[in-house]
């Protein structure tokens, strides 16, 4: 029975860096912005198309 | 040679705004301004044709209005110092506001800014707070042609007073979701681990495991209780420094009490301990704290004089003018202000003419005409032409800015707290605690052993976790609803505020009658089609609020060129349409033959003569909001109606007409005057309700129970308020207040479900019964009933009342 008490000490583990991750990225902004982020990705495929229409 | 033409709608592909004519035009594309060829032409050379594909007509009509040194102040190194947000010896890096962000396009043209100059590192836009931070090299490009470069393309940063002052980065909400995912780590777990308690009930577990978990649970519900909890202890403690029983009270007792008996019985291995339910608990009541925040990015509450007032002025000092902050100017200085800038300080002009539109200030819209040594009170707009002025007093010290030094804006939580839920949490607590003490005393004389096992339990299961939820569940689904009904508050609290208002004060101008739309009417010989087009293609040339509402009231199809186009302030304009002089403007400037007397007219007049024959006039009034009769027969049967004005008494008539049951009407009303009636009103026991839209309102907003910010352009400037609603929805404010009183009866109802769960609840806890499992059971089952029926209920009686 001893290997559960490594395997919680494992899980607790797991769950407290997931925490730490949510807390870090919590501190850093991630979550203050929720919605240019969103429209940001899509301009990539912009400026390919731009590139091309120069190259021609 | 003048040229006619018979226009089709041609749409300036930069703007989206109807062109006079075809004349400015690149190929097929045409214009309505020099402004936005310039910038369709500067977007394509620097390979940003794009921000034309992303969404249709994206752009923002240049004003080519901008003075050459408009911008001259953000060479002042203090001011400078400032507004950077970082600064070394090459790199840069500055957050600006701006207005005008309002689409995808916007968001891609602000974030490619390095491709229009190289000085430029990075630029980043945080759509929702329109907002745009810019990393630059300042020895390439200084922060003023920074600047000047967001103008010319459209997007003129909006810099006040308020950027000069401290900034304050305070991020109240973040440290709550903190606290929300501690406490829901830790509850996770700890239910994980409790599974072996609760499925080997018969005790077939190890006594290794039980102390294992036992004091595993103990350590993860550490953090919870001195992190996550401590805001309900804390406000327990200040409530009671009041002398007040919050909701808070039985709560941290509650929670006290189960992490006691937890620690007791886990430390001396009498049992598992209630740590599930103490960390569920916190988390439950978290999350209900988390959705009564809610926040809108886009607007703004606290807005104050120095969200609009200048950083800088020009000061004339020896002949030689200077730029200095608005907050250096002394009395006695003289100042220069330039077309379209703000008055900062009560001042006496010095210059023979003035034109100034206090429509941030009062909601009129329409200039008020000054000469020389008037007082000119502080947050006008000069229009037109540089006045030269005497500063009379501070800029703190001003008509409109002292109002910020009334001992009611440094005040903080001069608003009473007792709120429903308060006033029942008083009763609630004594009542549980004398239950707990005379079940205590029961089994004193039955069983001495379980006595305390009693009155614990009793505190335990009489935590009111879905009592204190119901309240911010239903404010919190009131609110939001509110918000989708564009009338936003800025705390949810204010939904229950607004149920005991008795008496409602509205504001005249801006507020009851519209700050854009007017009802205009012609008085005179009658205009021939030809001659109305004269006027609209005369009008169209000028920025005055006067022609710009009888551009958009004249309907013709045709444009005419002007010749010798002038405008003379004050008076009016005038130019040459087919050979034929066209004068609109003030009766003297058209040669009007009748003599008026001015104090008699209670409307604006503007006055048109074609060929040097007087023709007649426009007569243009405020118009009032669609269905306010009908608004004000519903709200006078529950509220008791005054009016407040700074205008003059003309338009009494009217209003009495609409409101025929108002207690009062009252004209002339300074600004520090409507603060001081509304407060009369609260002395008298009134419960206010206050409407304005203006400046001159703040006092009042601020000084009144609630205090709701009337506005036509959400983005637009609107006075530190409660809520703010949008000027259309107006006439459905009735309903809202209907809204309010039946969400306060859904939280009645939610307090009897939950009560009738506390007394099931308290029946077991006092035959001796609770265990671990029942209370972790009964807890979360209370709450989701009472969170289910209290967004259920609010949400079918917004459906109910149709809004």
């Amino acid at each position: 029975m001893s290997a559960l008490f490594i395997l919680i000490g494992i899980s607790l583990f797991i769950s407290l860096s997931f925490l730490i991750a949510f807390l870090w990225a919590n501190k850093k902004g991630q979550f203050d912005d929720t919605y240019t982020p969103a429209v940001r990705m899509l301009f990539d495929d912009i400026k390919d198309e731009n590139k091309k229409n120069n190259n021609r | 040679m003048p040229s006619v033409e018979t226009t089709k709608k041609i749409i300036c592909i930069h703007c989206g705004e109807s062109c006079p004519n075809r004349s400015i035009a690149i190929g097929d594309d045409y214009f309505c301004c020099n402004g936005c060829k310039f910038v369709y032409e500067l977007l394509n050379e620097n390979n940003l044709g794009s921000y034309y594909k992303i969404e249709d007509k994206p752009g923002i009509k240049v004003s080519d209005k901008i003075y050459d040194n408009h911008f001259a102040y953000l060479d002042n190194e203090k001011i400078i110092g400032k507004l950077l947000d970082f600064s070394d010896a090459s790199v840069s890096k500055v957050t600006l506001v701006v207005p005008q962000i309002h689409c995808s396009s916007c968001i891609w043209l602000l974030e490619n800014l390095q491709k229009l100059h190289e000085a430029i590192i990075s630029s980043r836009v945080q759509f929702l707070k329109k907002e745009v931070s810019i990393t630059f090299t300042h020895d390439k490009l200084s922060l003023r042609k920074l600047i000047e470069l967001l103008a010319s393309i459209g997007y003129e940063p909006q810099i006040s007073l308020d950027d000069y002052e401290v900034k304050t980065t305070s991020k109240k909400g973040s440290s709550l979701i903190v606290r929300i995912a501690v406490a829901g780590f830790c509850f996770a777990n700890i239910m994980l681990f409790s599974f072996p308690e609760y499925l080997s009930s018969d005790g077939s577990l190890s006594e290794d495991f039980v102390d294992f978990f036992g004091y595993l649970n103990l350590l993860l519900s550490i953090p919870v209780l001195f992190f996550s909890a401590t805001v309900y202890f804390k406000s327990a403690y200040f409530g009671l420094k009041q002398k007040i029983i919050n909701m808070d009270v039985p709560i941290s007792l509650g929670i006290a009490m189960l992490y006691m008996r937890s620690l007791y019985e886990v430390t001396t291995s009498n049992g598992a301990g209630y740590f599930d339910s103490f960390t569920g608990l916190v988390f439950f009541l978290l999350i209900g704290k988390l959705f009564q925040q809610r926040t809108y990015d886009s607007l703004s509450f606290d807005k104050d004089y120095k969200s609009y007032f200048p950083i800088s002025i020009i000061q004339l000092k020896d002949k030689i003018e200077k730029i200095v902050p608005i907050t250096d100017l002394l009395q006695g200085d003289i100042i220069l202000v330039r077309n379209n800038e703000l008055i900062p300080a009560d001042a006496r002009l010095l210059s023979s003419h003035a034109s100034i539109d206090y429509s941030f200030v009062t909601g009129e819209s329409e200039p008020i005409e000054k000469s020389y040594n008037d007082k000119i009170y502080a947050g006008g707009k000069q229009v037109g032409g540089i006045v030269e002025l005497e500063v009379l007093k501070n800029v703190s010290q001003s008509y409109i800015t002292q109002l910020w030094n009334d001992a009611n804006f440094t005040e903080t939580n001069k608003k009473s707290l007792t709120n429903l839920a308060t006033r029942f949490s008083k009763h609630f607590t004594l009542a549980v605690i004398s239950i707990a003490m005379f079940a205590s005393f029961i089994w004193l004389l039955i069983d001495p052993s379980k006595a305390i096992f009693v009155g614990t339990s009793v505190l335990i299961i009489a935590c009111p976790c879905a009592l204190a939820l119901s309240t911010p569940i239903t404010l919190g689904a009131a609110q939001r609803i509110l918000g989708r009904n564009k009338l936003f508050f800025k705390e949810s609290d204010t939904v229950e505020k607004l149920a005991s208002i008795t008496h409602i004060v509205f504001d005249k101008t801006g507020t009851l009658t519209k700050t854009k739309a007017s009802n205009i009417s012609y008085i005179g010989k009658e205009l021939t089609s030809e001659q109305t087009s004269y006027v609209r293609s005369l009008v169209h040339h000028s920025t005055h609020p006067l022609s710009v509402k009888l551009y958009d009231h004249l309907q013709s199809e045709k444009v005419f060129a002007i010749e010798q186009f002038d405008e003379i302030a004050g008076k009016g304009i005038c130019g040459i349409i087919e050979k034929s002089e066209i004068k609109v403007g003030s009766a003297s400037f058209c040669n009007a033959e009748i003599e008026i007397d001015k104090s008699k007219i209670l409307e604006s007049r503007v006055h048109v003569s074609i060929g040097g024959s007087y023709f007649g006039y426009y007569k243009i009034s405020a118009q009032y909001r669609e269905n306010l009769a009908q608004l004000a027969s519903v709200l006078d049967e529950d509220y008791t109606i005054s009016i407040l004005s700074g205008d003059n008494e003309s338009e009494l008539a009217t209003l009495r007409e609409i409101f025929p049951e108002a207690e009062a009407f009252r004209f002339h009303q300074s600004p520090q005057d409507k603060l001081v009636y509304v407060r009369e009103l609260q002395d008298k026991g009134e419960k206010v309700l206050m409407f304005g839209d203006g400046l001159n309102d703040a006092g009042a907003l601020k000084q009144a129970d609630i205090g709701i910010a009337v506005t036509e352009k959400m983005s637009a400037f609107s006075p530190a308020s409660d809520g703010i609603l949008a000027g259309e929805k107006f006439a459905e404010i009735s309903k809202y207040l209907d809204f309010s009183n039946r969400a306060i009866s859904i939280i009645l109802v939610s307090f009897i479900i939950s009560i009738l769960y506390n007394i099931v609840g308290l029946g077991f806890a006092v035959m001796g019964l609770l265990s671990p499992l029942f209370a972790a059971v009964l807890m979360p089952i209370s709450s989701l009933t009472v969170v289910g029926f209290a967004i259920i209920a609010t949400n079918m009686t917004a459906r109910k009342l149709r809004i």
